[in-house]
């Protein structure tokens, strides 16, 4: 399928997605939706750089925290609308990656991790000291009372764009996977040295692939703020982005473009049932049973198995 | 047209450590000169340095490709692969997690390279069949023998005109060897390349060398102008047999 094809098959099913789900009368449907989508969104943009190219990211919250404060700023500057926002934050998000990338991927390997996870404590202390988008006590960003398209809550808009970035992010995703360079990509993770000697611009590509990875983790958090009108520093950086963007492409599989969707979809909705009929404080230990049980059972996720079992069958 | 390889003065290390130590030595068009020494010495630091993989702290690098001569000092390895220099790394580095076949196209990754990408391939499987028989294979449950088969072909890949080869013979078992020398040997016939190849196993290297250099802690310490002259030399034997 050509990329122009999976886009417009992604950006169909979305939309017949966001059409059908609108029937659904239970408003609490929307609120789940709108967190299993906001995992997808960060797992398949995580997985650009953790899976395709094997950098580990431990900073996805600091991405994610990006894109919603730049809404904060943009909202509180000039009440700028939510598509400002998504653009802005995105953009912001993607600078910070590309800064990030620049000044730590010619060391190779762990010191990326490390750096990725101090650039999210920076982060958090600069934001918490920051008045101007809240600090400490958080800010409120009020929804506006016209709500397009004739939908009955702003929820169920967000939902919505949600639902239609996700589409973006994966048919981001899958094009870059069936690209030359993603074939240039997996050359860095499997071999740095060797891709280098065969030509593969690595740095070039490295830096390429943070800038896209956490350009998309930025959108994700664009229309945070809007979820619950109200956002603060403890919420935008919480450690469940970091560890489920990093435990969902793993279950899921890190090879393909499917392995993070089928791996946030899955454990993104175990955890919404898990919320609601048990307790939200069982959220993080389930994927942390459910990781120690995948990578010994099944190191390479769900598609692993699914490619391991096509290829006895296709002998 | 020429294609040859001069390094002089060189010094690289890693940190405080210093591996190589005013290196010189010239590889002249079309041969094939063997860098000898046990394991330690710095053969591997100077194939990185010359690939632009690790920076010297002293001295230069030029080649000489097709007659034009470039000085190597501060290009990235990619573009030193793109002016037809190419390095097979030492321990049979392959990309285990993707087929054959897509391994040496990663090898054609330049865009220079990809113009000739159908013949190359052609070519590289009229060398190795095994590799055409195993295309869709991945690459990491290939035998040793195979894998390092397929790291050759890759380098060929790139179009090279100097092939840096660093120890071929590792971790392959005896027969294995005397096999991927020869196939090095056929290689530099064929395509008429020029070749600098590190190796430790003397007997095998010296087979196909036109002559050679023996580096001892990251010096030149001998310098053996023919075949003959390495197999007399004394400090070869002291190194290698022990006498």
């Amino acid at each position: 399928m050509s990329n122009k094809v999976f886009a417009f098959v992604a950006l169909a099913v979305a939309l017949a997605l966001a059409a059908v789900t609108q029937l659904i009368p239970n408003e609490y449907f929307f609120t789940a939706a709108y967190t299993v989508l906001l995992f997808v969104i960060l797992a398949t943009a995580w997985n650009i750089l953790g899976g395709y190219t094997g950098y580990v990211n431990f900073g996805s919250a600091a991405f994610f925290a990006i894109g919603a404060y730049t809404t904060v700023f943009f909202y509180n500057a000039f009440k700028a609308p939510l598509a400002v926002g998504i653009v802005a934050g995105t953009l912001v998000a993607g600078l910070a990656g590309l800064g990030l990338g620049y000044l730590t991927l010619r060391l190779r390997g762990v010191f990326f991790a490390i750096a990725s996870l101090a650039l999210a404590v920076v982060l958090y202390v600069f934001v918490v000291n920051w008045d101007y988008v809240g600090g400490a006590r958080g800010a409120y960003v009020l929804q506006p009372r016209e709500i397009p398209f004739g939908m009955p809550r702003y929820i169920h808009l967000i939902y919505s764009v949600q639902l239609l970035m996700a589409a973006f992010a994966l048919v981001v995703a899958r094009a870059i996977e069936k690209s030359t360079m993603g074939r240039g990509l997996a050359a860095i993770r499997d071999d740095e040295l060797a891709a280098e000697c065969s030509g593969v611009p690595t740095l070039r590509l490295k830096i390429f692939s943070t800038m896209v990875s956490c350009a998309l983790m930025g959108m994700a958090g664009t229309t945070f703020p809007y979820y619950l009108s109200y956002i603060e520093p403890s919420s935008a950086f919480s450690l469940s982005y970091a560890v489920n963007s990093i435990a969902m492409p793993l279950i899921g599989g890190m090879m393909s473009w499917m392995g993070p969707l089928i791996g946030a979809v899955l454990l993104g909705t175990v955890q919404q049932v898990v919320q609601v009929t048990v307790s939200s404080a069982w959220n993080l230990l389930i994927v942390g049973v459910l990781l120690v049980l995948f990578v010994t059972l099944a190191p390479n996720g769900i598609m692993g198995w699914v490619d391991a079992w096509r290829r006895r069958k296709g002998r | 047209m020429g294609n040859s390889l001069r390094v002089e003065g060189l010094c690289a290390g890693y940190g405080a450590v210093q591996v190589l130590d005013r290196i010189s030595l010239v590889v002249k068009d079309g041969e094939t000169v063997t860098l000898l020494g046990t394991n330690g010495n710095g053969k591997s630091t100077l194939m990185k340095c010359i690939m632009g993989i690790v920076p010297p702290s002293a001295g230069r690098i030029s080649a000489t490709v097709d007659g034009v001569e470039h000085d190597l000092a501060g290009r990235a390895p990619e573009q030193i692969v793109d002016l037809g220099i190419a390095l097979v790394p030492e321990g049979r580095r392959l990309f285990p997690r993707l087929t054959v076949e897509e391994n040496l196209l990663l090898g054609a990754y330049r865009r220079s390279a990809r113009a000739a990408i159908a013949r190359n391939l052609e070519f590289c499987f009229e060398t190795f069949p095994v590799l055409a028989e195993r295309r869709r294979q991945l690459a990491g449950s290939m035998s040793g023998g195979e894998q390092q088969m397929l790291t050759l072909a890759r380098a060929l890949m790139t179009a090279p005109k100097i092939l840096l080869i660093d120890e071929p013979s590792v971790g392959l078992a005896p027969i294995l060897v005397i096999h991927t020398i020869d196939k090095i040997r056929e290689l530099k016939e064929g395509y008429g390349l020029t070749v600098l190849m590190a190796e430790q196993n003397f007997n095998q290297a010296i087979r196909i060398a036109d002559r050679g250099y023996v580096i001892v802690h990251g010096r030149i310490e001998y310098e053996g102008a023919s075949r003959e002259d390495l197999a007399n030399n004394e400090l070869i034997h002291k190194l290698y047999m022990g006498l």
